[in-house]
């Protein structure tokens, strides 16, 4: 009954996420629409489990776990980043041009 | 099984191996050892005058066995390529025999004759080697049973004219002569490639057999197609014999060593033009608009030349214009549909002519010798120079007088019987069809003028007061017999040389039937009457004699100045001089546009242009923006990055909505 | 209109509207709280689609922990707000653009719901979670079927771990 709506929401909310990856400089920033658009995609599982099963949940719970995971390792990288470049700007972080 | 299987027919590559080898030989000598001047002409003359045994054997086999079929020796097999198969093969018939002996007899003598005449040159083995390849390669364009084979001797032997004409290339004009003979025959040569073509197209073969066997019932005669084949061949005719509009090469060709003048530009291979329309004689037999071309041309060439024959100083010059005119001669003959007529002048002419060449020769090399020792640089070829010589030459101004008289017409002299033959055929087919009455009378003009410049020639060369020269004098001799013994056999040659051919006995004319009759039964009949036949020979030594009369009333030697304090030429006179400027006109409106045209457009607009800048560098420039396309992607902002992957996972959800 | 429809598009309004002020704001600060409300909100529409467990751990874990670790780099780190934080204004439209097309293709990807052989008979997940309760409705399959999964996970959390402390060491 609800899944329509919140699967609505959930692409809304994934699009601002992108929008707000491409929009911003600040590296933090950054990583935390990457975390908007999983959390739009938890919406999803969790919606869509009301039909299939439990599953959904489960995977949830695992997708939780790795953002977690990932936004901590991430962190510790800018931080290290910022160190080294005085700046957490991604314009200014080039050293990977080809 | 021919007759002529087994006899020494079978031997005939022989004729061309010989002065091959001896070109091979003659050649590693030049390169390693070109003093030795023994070998060289032992090789030299030795290898001609071998090919000259075979042709004598060849000749005696064709005579005992009378062959109503032309016997095709096969060597190998040259070209097998789908439809077209084209051997490496021999002809041997009358015809192509009668060419085999006049080619190697007067290349031997001529060879005989260098031995003398090319003494100091230090390039005296290359001379020799290029010689006998010349002789080599005319011999495959006389004897070839086929097109192609005769190609690559028509070929070969412009080959060997460009060498042999650019002798002396140290000096740029004479290079120059070379390659302007080369290209203005290349012209001729595109003339009979087309032919080629168009014979295999519409015949399927290139084999003389087999193309004068199929012509007839495959082409309509008179038809478009006959008529095109002729007259491409004829193009190439054009040009290996100096006729209008393609003879600019041959006076130009004098720059080359006398001998080579005598062999190639006036026994030999300028002839090949007219052995090729009386070998091709039924497919011109078949297009009455082909022969009249070919006489038309002829005989107006016949004429043009001679009339700038009238006003040339240099000796050379004036025998090269006498050669293109008789060249035209020859054609009115074999247009006229007289093909032993026009054979029978080509033999003739190659006798005087090479004699006339040979003995000019001798007079050049005595007066250089002189010049030399007085260490003087005025020209040795300028009549101006000359004078009163018959003192001091007494051969060599008899046989040159023999020589003049032939060329003349005045009977019984070789020259009288095989010119008078030949308008007797122009005036007796004009009364089938009235142009023919026009060539007639062109040939007729033209034989008048022919006796008054060769009196000219030898009023102001051996006779009246020695402008030579008080210093030089006292140099001036005969020249050695080696030189002189060749101009003496040649001119026997000359006086007997008639009898290949008498009125009513023809001797010739049936020798070369079994290769004639069909194209003569194409033809309106050529049988004048006897009455009107007497009154034209008459006419034609008349004629003769006139016009040697009218120059020696005419012509005072005594008058003539040397070229320094020679007055200038005024009026109509220039203009022969000059040749009727057909060599500037040819410049300013073929050369000068085309040499525009490759320069301008060819050079800088396609190939540096288009090729160059827009291909070769345009590509090389579109690969470079494209790279810089490229590494603007590697800019190493991780924004730019994500907008890409993010524009990746629009195009792949795309992909799924479909 | 029942009351949990008016509730769920009352939450997830306001989820939508943190979510665009999270991304618009130049304070990172102000950015990261927005985030916040806006996780909370996504906890209430859990609750909402009958996953109590799941709304407890993102308050917990993704609110409390994720977001707290966000706001502590920020302060670490001491960015003000500067101007250069945003793209100029040929990297807004892109972005604009880039979001609608996305947005439209997800819209279209999502009206076709699952397939019917899949689907449940409505109300079985409330029927579950009343009868077994919300903590062992997930745990039951989380021990049993995705077992080693679970334990994989573990190890992840490991790697992480030592991996965050050796990036950020001053010395290594």
């Amino acid at each position: 009954m609800l899944l329509g709506p919140s699967l609505a929401v959930s692409a809304i909310l994934f699009s601002l996420g992108v929008v707000g990856v491409l929009l911003r400089r600040n590296a933090i920033v950054i990583f935390m629409c990457i975390e908007l658009m999983l959390n739009a995609v938890n919406l999803t599982f969790v919606a869509l489990s009301q039909q299939i099963g439990l599953d959904g949940q489960v995977f949830v719970f695992f997708v939780m776990t790795v953002a977690a995971a990932e936004a901590a390792v991430g962190l510790a990288i800018v931080i290290a980043v910022y160190r080294h470049r005085d700046t957490v700007n991604l314009q200014r972080i080039n050293l990977l041009r080809g | 099984m021919t007759p002529l299987t087994g006899t020494a027919a079978d031997w005939i590559w022989l004729a061309i191996l010989l002065p091959f080898a001896g070109f091979l030989v003659n050649g590693a000598v030049a390169f390693l050892r070109p003093q030795s001047k023994r070998l060289v002409s032992a090789v030299g003359v030795g290898a001609v005058a071998a090919a000259f045994a075979v042709g004598v054997a060849v000749f005696v086999a064709v005579l005992r066995a009378h062959p109503a079929e032309p016997y095709v020796r096969t060597l190998w097999s040259w070209i097998p390529v789908g439809d077209l198969q084209v051997d490496a093969a021999l002809q041997v018939d009358q015809l192509s025999v009668v060419m085999l002996l006049v080619v190697t007899g007067v290349s031997s003598l001529i060879h005989v004759f260098s031995i003398g005449y090319m003494q100091d040159d230090p390039g005296y083995a290359r001379y020799f080697a290029y010689l006998n390849l010349f002789v080599a390669f005319m011999l495959v364009l006389v004897l070839g049973a086929s097109y192609p084979v005769m190609f690559i001797g028509w070929e070969g032997v412009g080959l060997c004219s460009y060498l042999l004409i650019g002798f002396w290339f140290e000096e740029k004009e004479k290079a120059d002569a070379g390659f302007k003979a080369f290209l203005v025959n290349r012209i001729g040569d595109f003339g009979f490639l087309v032919a080629m073509f168009l014979i295999f197209t519409h015949l399927g073969s290139l084999d003389f057999r087999e193309v004068f066997a199929r012509a007839p019932q495959t082409l309509l005669p008179g038809g478009g197609t006959v008529t095109a084949i002729a007259l491409f061949l004829f193009m190439g005719c054009v040009g290996k014999s100096a006729q209008i509009p393609l003879y600019v090469w041959l006076p130009d060709a004098m720059a080359g060593p006398t001998p080579v003048s005598a062999l190639i530009h006036a026994a030999t291979m300028v002839t090949a033009g007219v052995y090729l329309v009386a070998r091709s004689n039924i497919l011109f037999a078949m297009s009455p608009v082909a022969c009249a071309v070919v006489a038309g041309v002829g005989a107006l060439t016949a004429l043009f030349a001679a009339t700038i024959g009238l006003k040339q100083w240099d000796i050379k010059k004036v025998l090269a214009y006498s050669t293109v005119s008789q060249l035209g001669y020859m054609f009115v003959g074999v247009g006229a549909g007289a093909y032993a007529a026009g054979v029978f002048h080509l033999i003739t002419h190659a006798f005087f002519k090479a004699l006339l060449f040979l003995g000019a020769g001798s007079v050049i090399h005595v007066m250089h010798r002189a010049y030399h020792h007085t260490h003087s640089h005025a020209d040795a070829q300028d009549m101006r120079n000359m004078g009163g010589l018959a003192a001091y030459l007494p051969w060599t101004s008899r046989v040159m007088w023999v020589a003049t008289l032939a060329i003349a017409g005045i009977p019984p002299l070789a020259g009288f019987f095989s010119k008078d033959e030949i308008l007797g055929a122009a005036f007796a087919r004009g009364a089938a069809d009235p142009f023919y009455y026009v060539v007639w009378a062109f040939g007729l003009v033209g034989a008048f003028l022919t006796a008054f410049y060769m009196a000219r020639l030898m009023l102001y060369t051996f006779h009246g007061p020695n402008r030579t020269g008080d210093l030089a004098r006292p140099h001036l001799a005969e020249a050695p017999w080696v030189m002189t013994g060749p101009l003496v056999v040649l001119a026997v040659l000359t006086v007997l040389g008639g009898l290949l051919n008498l009125p009513h006995v023809e001797t010739l004319q049936r020798w070369l039937e079994p290769l004639t009759e069909r194209s003569a039964a194409l033809l309106p009949a050529l049988a004048p009457a006897t009455g009107v036949e007497i009154a034209l020979m008459a006419l034609a030594a008349l004629i003769g004699v006139g016009g040697i009369w009218l120059a020696t009333r005419m012509l005072k030697p005594e008058a003539l100045q040397t070229p320094e304090r020679a007055p200038q030429e005024t009026g109509f006179a220039k203009l022969l001089l000059e040749k009727y400027r057909v060599d500037e006109l040819y410049a300013a409106v073929i050369v000068r546009p085309l040499v525009w045209f490759s320069r301008v457009v060819l050079w800088k607009g396609v190939d540096a242009g288009a090729i160059d800048t827009a291909g070769v560098n345009g590509s090389a420039a579109l690969a470079r923006g494209l790279g810089w396309i490229g590494s603007r992607l590697e800019s190493g902002q991780v924004g730019t990055y994500v907008v890409f992957f993010v524009i990746g996972a629009i195009a792949v959800l795309a992909a799924l909505l479909r | 209109m029942t009351v949990t429809v008016i509730a769920f598009w009352a939450f997830a309004g306001v989820a939508i509207a943190s979510a665009f002020l999270c991304i618009t704001r130049r304070s990172p600060v102000a950015s990261a709280l927005w985030l916040v409300n806006t996780l909370f909100c996504l906890a209430a529409l859990y609750v909402l689609l009958d996953a109590h467990f799941i709304a407890a751990a993102q308050v917990l874990v993704y609110a409390g922990a994720i977001m707290v670790l966000f706001l502590f780099v920020i302060m670490l780190l001491n960015l003000g707000h500067t101007d250069t934080d945003m793209k100029g204004p040929w990297g807004r439209v892109v972005a604009g653009v880039a979001g609608l097309v996305l947005l439209t293709e997800l819209i279209a990807l999502r009206l076709a719901g699952p397939p019917g052989d899949l689907t449940l008979p409505a109300g079985t997940m409330a029927g579950m979670v009343a009868e077994r309760g919300a903590v062992r409705a997930v745990a039951q399959p989380l021990f049993q079927g995705y077992l080693v999964p679970f334990e994989i996970t573990s190890l992840l959390l490991l790697a992480a771990i030592v991996g965050a402390v050796v990036l950020a060491k001053r010395r290594l």
